[in-house]
């Protein structure tokens, strides 16, 4: 175990001299390329926002089932099946249909190229499950088939959170999915999270609908509040125009009222609808509503045809930019809640970097004294290898892009107290062989030989541990599984290697000085 | 050679009344869990001024009607941790809380840190936390069932097992608070005593294929204090280490190194005193080992 080949010992130089230079460039502040990686500090040391938001897909299931009765409806109509009782309650769509036609109900629905209910054949399952009792038929979405709402969902509104945090302009924001119906937005040196969190929390549905006089309007109609929430006003469910048309949304200033407004622009489509309804409604009030409540409802005066507008309300420049933004940025699919939020400020991050680095110092002094009272050149030796495995691990965060959070530093702290375990054990175990054998190399050589299972067995235990924690942890504890796993595979390789080599060169030196170690 | 055998059987009650005590308190009083398992909002908040001090702070939060408000101060002078349990916490209490504390105690303020977790979140968290120390704890299990033999397995496990509940125990009675870190800190305890164990256990089953004559008695003994040294230095510097860490380290990371300090001392204690004498109980001796070898071969 003593013996090293030169070609083995260029390598390990290689290996070391690499890991020092890496872990180095965390401390300088050069433009040089090589120098490039940094660790990445967590939020819990650099300061941020870490946000949870959890879509409301309860609205989206609800409009997917009323979607299906109406073509449900159609369906049956057109092929003369009669029905009674078409409803949609307790997210299921029911309908009665006569006993004798059960059959053929249930080839339309079940069929593997049915129309309503398509069929998903990597799941094996159709979009709804059908349940048929006599004449009674219940539609309920499937296991599959909410997984599919769901996911397509959280698709479109993890780019619409993508568009907002990005409009704000934060520095290198990370969005993450989570789940099926989660997303994950952390917002590193955001200290206060209130704009995005405000922005967030708005679906930001816009439409254009006329404002009625009278209940039996053709589309139906309904009464929504005004943003004051005091004044209301029955407003038609007809929509003129909705938030997919807009092209562009700005604050501005109109000069003539002195107001805040946002002025949009539409697209091509819009502009024409938006043209042909400002032209036959001339003399009307047109609503403006978002997410189920009026903004303003001005009277048409003139005919809008050139597919620009203005939006007014009683705006400051502030809400003005963050609608302009919510606008440009679209509609979520479905609401957002937040449920959880941990945000850093950048003073108490910068302070835990400063108590982690005062702990380590102090903790690895500590342990450098002790191993050199304990075991004197030896502990020498342990001691360059605890130096050298800091390096290496920290070469090997910077490498690998790893975040250092605070457990993280900890982690590192107790690798180093864990790290001489190792060599320990080995010198233990060389003292007891020396008691019995009077060449130093046989017993330096035995001693390495026959501690190796006892060091395999013990690490591979902490090991374990951290695999756990990394698969089972969330954010800073994760950190601190990485640096602990890390720090196992870099003691092992300090100890065999960098440890193992300076002690074969001074045993070799030595060999016939008695009481070596 | 120190005789610790011959405190096997006084050892063994005084850790058979120490994990009855903490399941009683754990049972009885229950853990003190922190707003990662119970839900709620952490506040960290610096004042500029020296007129504010958790009397004014709690006067003024009682007024907000925000449910159980739990105000201490937290590591400096100046800065204070606020929890609040209020369950149904939406998601603008926080800047609800700022508006109010600038117009009671003005501006001099800041929120150095703020953590708000839903009761769906926290609930989740508190599982996975469970099913980690239990996955890490079967894992454990299995490994050494792979290495060993059944007997150190069940040795290690119960010694394993013993640490937990103990660590837990203490919490309990301190009343300390029981967060995400805690629990990242009770499985390296259970990687820690493990790893302890497993090296005395390296060295029982050595011995055993050395010397058929001695009794297991006495076997474990002499493996114990062929050991010691390195269980001994070992421990020394882990707890060095975290020792530096709980001092200096910072106030989050208090909760964490004291838990790890507890774990240490305990898995230290009872690699020698729960591990050792099982194996005595389920009388292990060379047969055992040759036996099991031969099966697996």
């Amino acid at each position: 175990m003593l013996y090293f080949s030169k070609l083995r010992i260029i390598i390990i130089s290689i290996i070391t001299i690499f890991f020092l230079f890496i872990s180095l460039s965390n401390f300088l502040n050069t433009e040089d390329k090589f120098f490039s990686n940094k660790i990445n500090l967590g939020l819990d040391l650099q300061g941020g926002s870490y946000l949870l938001l959890e879509i409301d897909n309860d609205p989206v299931e609800l409009q997917k089932l009323q979607n299906t009765a109406t073509d449900i409806r159609n369906f049956l109509n057109k092929e003369n099946i009669k029905f009674i009782d078409l409803r949609i309650s307790n997210k299921s769509i029911i309908f009665n249909v006569d006993p004798t036609l059960k059959e053929k109900i249930e080839s339309f629905f079940m069929d593997k190229d049915s129309e309503i209910n398509p069929y998903y054949p990597q799941y094996k399952s159709h979009q709804f499950d059908l349940i048929s009792s006599n004449n009674e038929f219940q539609l309920k979405l499937s296991d599959y088939g909410l997984v599919e709402i769901k996911t397509s969902s959280q698709d479109q509104a993890i780019e619409i959170v993508r568009r907002r945090v990005d409009e704000v302009g934060t520095n290198e924001p990370n969005i993450l999915k989570r789940g099926n119906d989660r997303i994950l937005v952390e917002l590193p040196g955001l200290d206060d999270p209130m704009r995005i969190k405000s922005l967030l929390g708005k679906t930001a549905n816009l439409s254009f609908r006329f404002i009625t006089q009278n209940d039996n309007d053709t589309f139906g109609a309904e009464i929504l509040k005004y943003d004051d929430e005091i004044n209301e006003a029955l407003v038609s469910k007809r929509i003129i125009l909705s938030g997919e048309n807009l092209l562009d949304a700005q604050p501005n200033m109109n000069t003539q009222t002195n107001e805040t407004v946002v002025s949009f622009k539409l697209d091509r489509v819009g502009a024409k609808r938006f043209g042909k309804a400002t032209t036959e409604g001339i003399g009307k009030q047109l609503a403006i509503v978002l997410d189920g409540k009026i903004v303003s409802a001005p009277v048409i005066r003139d005919a809008i045809v050139s597919g620009s507008g203005q939006i007014s309300g009683n705006f400051t420049f502030q809400s003005a930019t963050d609608l302009a933004l919510l606008l440009r940025s679209g509609a979520l699919p479905a609401p957002l809640n937040i449920i959880e939020e941990r945000t850093v400020g950048p003073d108490l991050g910068q302070d835990s970097i400063n108590a982690g680095i005062i702990s380590l110092c102090i903790g690895f002094a500590l342990v450098i004294i002790f191993m050199i009272y304990k075991y004197k050149v030896f502990g020498f030796i342990a001691n360059i290898t605890l130096i050298v495995n800091l390096f290496f691990l920290i070469g090997i965060l910077t490498l690998f892009g790893a975040t250092l959070t605070l457990p993280g530093i900890a982690g590192i702290i107790l690798t180093v107290g864990m790290a001489v375990d190792a060599n320990v054990l080995i010198f233990e175990r060389i003292k007891e062989e020396l008691r019995e054998e009077k060449n130093n190399i046989i017993a330096f050589d035995s001693g390495y030989v026959k501690s190796k299972t006892a060091i395999i067995d013990a690490n591979v235990t902490t090991l374990i541990a951290a695999i756990i924690l990394f698969f089972m942890g969330s954010g800073p504890v994760k950190g601190f599984s990485v640096t602990l796993a890390v720090g196992i595979f870099t003691t092992l390789f300090s100890v065999y290697f960098i440890a193992r080599l300076l002690t074969s060169f001074y045993v070799v030196k030595n060999k016939e000085k008695p009481k070596l170690i | 050679m120190i005789n610790f055998n011959k405190f096997y059987k006084s050892f063994s009650i005084v850790s058979t009344l120490l994990v009855a005590i903490s399941i009683i308190l754990l049972s009885f009083k229950g853990l003190n869990f922190g707003i990662d398992f119970k839900g709620g909002t952490l506040i960290e908040l610096r004042t500029q001024d020296n007129q504010t001090n958790v009397a004014t702070l709690r006067g003024v939060f009682s007024k907000m009607n925000l449910g159980d408000v739990n105000i201490k101060k937290f590591g400096q002078d100046s800065d204070y941790l606020i929890k609040i349990e209020k369950k149904d916490t939406s998601s603008n209490i926080i800047e609800l809380i700022k508006e109010d504390l600038t117009n009671s105690i003005g501006e001099n303020f800041t929120f150095r840190r703020v953590e708000n977790v839903g009761p769906k979140v926290s609930s989740e968290l508190l599982k996975s936390g469970i099913t980690a120390i239990l996955l890490s704890l079967a894992a454990m299990l299995f490994y050494i069932w792979i290495r060993f033999e059944w007997q150190f397995s069940l040795g290690a496990i119960i010694a394993l097992f013993h640490d937990v509940l103990i660590t837990l125990g203490l919490f309990s009675l301190l009343n300390l608070e029981i967060n995400l870190s805690i629990v990242a800190a009770v499985l390296t305890i259970v990687g820690y005593s493990m790893n302890d164990t497993v090296v005395i256990f390296d060295r029982v089953r050595e011995n055993l294929r050395k010397y058929s004559d001695i009794k297991i008695f006495d076997l474990t003994n002499k493996s114990i204090n062929e050991t010691l040294s390195r269980t001994l230095i070992t421990s020394i510097t882990t707890l060095l280490a975290l020792v530096s860490i709980y001092l200096f380290g910072g106030e989050i990371l208090k909760g964490f190194s004291l838990a790890m300090i507890f774990g240490v001392i305990f898995g230290t204690y009872s690699s020698i005193y729960i591990a050792n004498p099982i194996l005595v109980k389920l009388r292990v001796s060379q047969k055992t080992i040759i036996k099991e070898e031969a099966e697996k071969n």
